[in-house]
């Protein structure tokens, strides 16, 4: 560790290296063993974006679906803040009978496992 | 090595996905220490492209045959067997030779090792690097397997590869042994740490092994650590591994408390005392 290092660290700015390497490894195998490529995950997040946008209102700027990954188990996990619930009209209009909005300003988590093994977490979503 | 053997052969792959991570040196340190505690040990060298296994254990000028000439049946199991001088309990059998790159099948392999089970407590099989058709020849056998990474991106995402792997195949227990740790750049968190690595890999944890000089230095004589032990902190560590897969019960090392040589520890003390450097 040089001492510009040391003095980043003792600043807050900068964390130790293990904690990096940690970190950079728990997201490259949640992508290494779901075979879901980042262009992937991408088009799905944004697929899950719009259908949810149907239903309810998101903050799309707070919105994060990610992988992540426990005991080599990977989970889709979405994080989407609801705004409000759309108007009823609207939902008709969406034509999906049985779904009913959630109430307002409620985040829904939804955890999908998705087979075998594991990862972390993507950048916050940006809007589409 | 000639007696009936009452249970089945342990038949375990040492892998790692990654090259230069510790196979062949744990494979040639466990041999040796399995050997020790009475265990009817032979190390396969299924690397027959690049084999080092015989030169690790110091047997590289005594090589006539391989497993490639018992299938043929131009000569007998013993005789492809290299014995070792100083631990009669443990034998050598290179898998092929490296001139002939393309004549060992899954099939091959499995036949070999079932061979060589039947008289043996312990098979212990020096995996190639990689994920190919190496890896593929070498596990086709193995019933079960030890993992062995560095505690570095690459060594880890490898050995995640591997254990995928394996787990397909079923082979199991998968166990994990780390190489190469340093106890004071884990300290400082500059290192993935034990647990990290654990976490990550989801695999009980075999044995620490941490960075000591002694390995190189056991490597150029051809004389593996656990031959003479000299007490290095390896040269424990993977005596312990040997005694665990036995089944005893062997507390794990912390790595920050592993006994150093007398230079280091009196360095140590130095540091301590003068807080210098």
């Amino acid at each position: 560790m040089t001492l510009f290092d040391f003095i980043q660290r003792l600043l807050g700015r900068q964390k130790p290296s293990g904690t990096m390497a940690k970190e950079r490894l728990q997201l490259v195998l949640a992508h290494d063993r779901s075979d879901l490529n980042p262009e992937l995950l991408e088009q799905m997040r944004r697929e899950i974006l719009e259908v949810v946008q149907r239903y309810v209102e998101i903050d799309i700027e707070e919105g994060d679906v990610s992988l992540e990954t426990e005991d080599r188990v990977t989970a889709l996990v979405a994080n989407l803040p609801i705004k409000r619930a759309r108007p009823l009209p609207a939902l008709v209009a969406a034509a999906v009978g049985k779904a009913q909005a959630p109430g307002p300003e409620t985040p829904q988590e939804l955890a999908v496992p998705l087979g075998s093994e594991p990862a972390e977490d993507q950048s916050p979503a940006d809007p589409d | 090595m000639d007696a009936v053997t009452s249970a089945p052969a342990r038949i375990i792959l040492i892998c790692s996905g990654k090259g230069g991570v510790g196979k062949t040196t744990l494979t040639a340190n466990l041999g040796i220490a399995l050997a020790r505690l009475g265990e009817r040990t032979v190390v396969l060298d299924a690397d027959f492209g690049l084999r080092n296994l015989d030169l690790l254990l110091g047997l590289e000028n005594r090589i006539v045959y391989t497993a490639q000439e018992v299938l043929a049946e131009t000569c007998r199991l013993e005789q492809a067997l290299v014995k070792h001088k100083q631990e009669p309990n443990l034998a050598l059998l290179p898998a092929g030779n490296p001139r002939m790159l393309e004549w060992l099948t899954p099939e091959d392999m499995q036949r070999i090792v079932a061979m060589v089970a039947e008289r043996a407590d312990f098979v212990l099989i020096d995996c190639p690097a990689g994920i190919e058709d190496g890896f593929k020849n070498a596990a086709a056998a193995a019933r079960e397997a030890i993992v062995i990474t560095t505690p570095e991106v690459s060594a880890v995402r490898d050995a995640d590869r591997v254990i995928g792997l394996l787990n397909t195949r079923g082979v199991a227990p998968v166990q994990l042994v780390l190489n190469r740790v340093r106890p004071r750049m884990m300290a400082s968190q500059e290192m993935l740490g034990v647990e990290d690595v654990t976490d990550i890999l989801a695999l009980p944890l075999l044995g620490l092994v941490v960075e000591d000089e002694q390995v190189i230095v056991s490597t150029n004589r051809g004389e593996p650590l656990t031959l003479n032990g000299n007490g290095s902190p390896a040269a424990r560590a993977y005596q312990n591994i040997a005694r665990r897969l036995r089944g005893e019960d062997v507390p794990l090392e912390d790595p920050s408390k592993a006994r150093k040589g007398l230079r280091a520890r009196l360095m140590n003390k130095i540091r301590k005392t003068t807080g210098l450097f």
